[in-house]
This record gives C-alpha cells, sequence and structure tokens, in this order.
C-alpha cells in the first residue's frame, strides 16, 4: 500500500488536515514514521507535512525560548541560546539522524527513545498544540507526554525557561559509546537558593512508557544541600513510581537498580 | 495511487524519477535511478549503510521520505570515483584494510566525507563521533579510523570548501 502526501504552507492548515483524517499521521523528521512505514505498517494512509518557516524557527521571548517543533538536533547543536540543551542533543542517535530527528518528533518516541523530551520535562517545558478549530493552545509537556497517542493536534513548539548557569543537567547512560540507546536518562533542573535546592525537577528517560517526573526524588531533595550527606534520602527513593521496560538493552530490574548509581553520578556531577 | 515526479541533482547530474507515496529515498535511488551505492541494511534507520549526503548533511537514505528531496544536491559514494581513479578517501580505505565484506563501505565513507568536508582536520574522537551511527561487524572499526585520518593528513590542512570537497 501507498500512502498519500499531503503538503501544506501553513501551519492551521496542516493541522486542519490532520485533525481531519484519523488515518493520517503528521511528518516531521521521519525517524520514527519512516521507520513504520518501511515496516509495512497498513494503519498509515495520510503523511501531513508542513513547509511554514515558523516551524523550524528558535524564537527568544524574554525568559523563556520558544522551540518550533522541527527544529532537529543539528539546529539546537548550532544555537548559542539553546547550549544548555547541547549535552542532550549531542548523545540523540549518529550524526545522520541528528540532521534528521527534532524536536516534536521526540515528544512522541517511545521508551527508550526520548531522551529530549525528558530533558524538557525537567525544564518544565510548555507544548503549543494546534488542534482542527481554535487558536494554538499551551499544554504542560507532562500532561501532554500522558496523552500523546491520542492527541490528534498538531504540535507546533516547545516553550522552555532559560535555566540559570549550571541550573541544568543532564546525563544518559548507554551500553555503547559514543552512540547508544538509553538504559536510563536524567535530566535535573536544580535551581539553588542560599546552598540549597528550591523546586527542583527531576525527569527520567527509559524509565516509563513515556519520560516521566521523579516526584519522589524532588520531595525529597527540596532544602537540602548538593553534597553526598544531602542527596543520600533521594537516592533511596530513585526508582519510586518507574515502570521501566524490560527489552534487549537491559532488564527492568536493572534499570530499576541502577537509577540511584546515576541518579548520584548526575548530582554530584561525578564522571 | 499515482507517482510523483521528483527532480534532484544526483552527484553532479540533475534526474528526474517517479516515486509511489511514502517511498523513502533509498529505493528511489536503486530502484529508480539505478545508483546501487547506497545499501540497504535495516530499514529502520540503525545501521547506516544507507548514509547518503543531502545537501552536504549526512542522512540515511532509508528514513528520507523521497519527495522531500526535490530540488536538493544528494552525493552517494558513487559520486566519490572519476571512473578507474579512486579519490584519496577511498584509496585510504583500500590502503588500511579499512574494507573487509564491504557493505558497510558505502556508508562509512559518506559519513566520513561529511566530516572531513566540515573539519579538515578532525582528532581520533571526532572520526569516532562521525562514524557513530553506522555499523561495520568485520573490521573492529579500527582500521575504517586509521583511514579517515590519513585521508585527513593527506589533504593536509585543506582549508575546506569547494576545493577540498574536489578533492576527497
Amino acid at each position: 500500500m501507498t500512502v498519500q502526501v499531503k503538503t501544506f504552507g501553513s501551519l492551521s492548515e496542516a493541522a486542519a488536515a490532520l485533525a481531519s483524517d484519523r488515518a493520517a499521521r503528521f511528518f516531521s523528521g521521519g525517524t520514527l514514521l519512516m521507520r513504520a512505514i518501511n515496516e509495512g505498517d497498513q494503519t498509515i494512509a495520510t503523511l501531513v507535512r508542513v513547509t511554514d518557516p515558523s516551524y523550524c524557527q528558535i524564537r527568544n521571548e524574554g525568559a523563556r525560548i520558544a522551540i518550533g517543533a522541527g527544529v532537529r538536533m543539528v539546529d539546537i547543536l548550532a544555537s548559542r541560546d539553546l547550549a544548555f540543551l547541547h549535552p542532550v542533543a549531542r548523545v540523540v542517535g549518529g550524526p545522520a539522524v541528528r540532521a534528521m530527528a527534532t524536536v516534536g518528533g521526540n515528544l512522541f518516541a517511545p521508551s527508550p527513545y526520548g531522551d529530549l523530551a525528558a530533558a524538557l520535562l525537567a525544564l518544565e517545558a510548555m507544548v503549543m498544540v494546534q488542534g482542527s478549530y481554535g487558536g494554538p493552545q499551551q499544554v504542560p509537556l507532562e500532561q501532554f507526554l500522558s496523552g500523546r497517542e491520542r492527541s490528534g493536534s498538531l504540535v507546533l513548539a516547545v516553550s522552555v525557561p532559560r535555566p540559570g548557569p549550571d541550573a541544568f543537567r543532564f546525563r544518559k547512560a548507554a551500553r555503547v559509546r559514543p552512540k547508544g540507546v538509553s538504559v536510563i536518562s536524567i535530566a535535573a533542573h536544580l535551581p539553588l537558593a542560599g546552598g540549597r535546592i528550591a523546586g527542583a525537577r527531576i525527569a527520567y528517560g527509559a524509565m516509563a512508557p513515556t519520560p516521566i517526573r521523579a516526584r519522589a526524588v524532588e520531595r525529597t531533595l527540596e532544602g537540602r544541600s548538593l553534597d553526598a550527606a544531602g542527596i543520600a534520602p533521594a537516592l533511596a527513593v530513585a526508582a519510586e513510581g518507574t515502570s521501566p521496560a524490560t527489552d534487549a538493552l537491559a532488564s527492568a530490574w536493572y534499570r530499576r537498580e541502577v537509577a540511584a548509581i546515576h541518579l548520584r553520578r548526575l548530582l554530584l556531577g561525578e564522571g | 495511487m499515482a507517482k510523483t515526479p521528483v527532480q534532484f541533482r544526483l552527484n553532479g547530474a540533475d534526474k528526474a524519477v517517479f516515486v509511489d507515496g511514502g517511498e523513502n529515498l533509498l529505493n528511489a535511488l536503486r530502484r529508480g535511478i539505478g545508483d546501487m551505492s547506497a545499501k540497504f541494511g535495516c530499514g529502520q534507520g540503525t545501521c547506516g549503510v544507507c548514509t547518503v549526503l543531502i545537501d552536504g548533511e549526512p542522512r540515511l537514505a532509508c528514513l528520507t521520505l523521497a519527495e522531500t528531496c526535490a530540488g536538493r544536491t544528494i552525493e552517494t559514494a558513487l559520486g566519490l570515483a572519476e571512473g578507474p581513479n579512486l579519490k584519496p578517501l577511498q584509496e585510504a580505505f583500500m590502503e588500511r584494510f579499512a574494507a573487509q565484506c564491504g557493505f558497510c563501505t558505502s556508508g562509512m565513507l559518506m559519513a566520513a566525507k561529511a566530516l572531513l568536508d566540515r573539519n579538515p582536520s578532525p582528532t581520533r574522537e571526532d572520526v569516532a563521533e562521525a562514524i557513530s551511527g553506522n555499523i561495520c561487524r568485520c573490521t573492529g572499526y579500527e582500521p575504517i579510523i586509521d583511514a579517515i585520518l590519513d585521508a585527513a593528513s593527506k589533504r593536509g590542512g585543506q582549508p575546506s570548501g569547494e576545493q577540498g570537497r574536489a578533492r576527497i
């Protein structure tokens, strides 16, 4: 079966086309959808594409940065404004994948993929979506991820606050270097107030069907200092609320077992 | 369903090909045009044997929708040699025994070309990173990395750009 490719000049036309056809999928970088098509996925009848330049723009909006859903990993790596996301974009796939894979697509990447989505979750990103009618709407990323399979709306952009210097950290554990799929990835936004952690946000990739917040860890870190004694209670609850998969890379047991080790290395800045 | 005509530049020549909806660039190159240099490995973007350059960037042809290539410039390993004359990068692969079964070689060459076009004097780490999306099950990678570093040193600090490009 062949699929029909529909290309639109504007985001609103593309969103309408997407909403009106249940067998339509939005085509961004292609690294997820072309895999399905190459495998003969019969549920995809229509691919909706957009050529609107704003889909691929990075915009400074004061304290926040809006990243168009069509911005690719290599575009993040070329942007000085997004320097805090460079350690994340650099470990997504190999060079060819990074020249194709987009921010919007990463929000739909099934576990163990989706490292960037985990990083955006720790930054409490807002997702700008466009449905079939009305204007664009902002949805918190966590809420978006919980319903991503049935959203039917078009992701336009993701907006993140600019983290303070050294406040954002990311770590990916893989079995192969430099290119490997995540056993676990951890992103942490750690604002400090008077040497104490205030409002920590921790997100895991590959520890549940979608990237998730590690709420027990966040609660336990509140008001603590960022040293071995201060983080010890947080490490004890590192695997709480996770439901990782067993796959070719690691068992669910292993992923839960090593979560605290990688969390410690991330929080203490160990290699 | 109707086929869609797509025109692009392939290894310096204008080409036109009819593609099916949802057809990937790898199929369009191999079946439509007859350029067999990019290989079909996994069809999942994992192995890198279908690596080609699109507007100078490395891409996986199996994950590229052929229709999106209209008006673009595509380079494949077939465009590297001029008849029997191999380019220095290909000769370095030969000299360093960087090809055994050869199935990954065309993808490795294109990943290496993408690197050297952008960074004429890469470190060993840069090279490992550049070919990290390309799987080789014969060589253990070391001869491939040696070959790419050899090709870079033979170019000898040549600034990147059109002139550097022509020599690779």
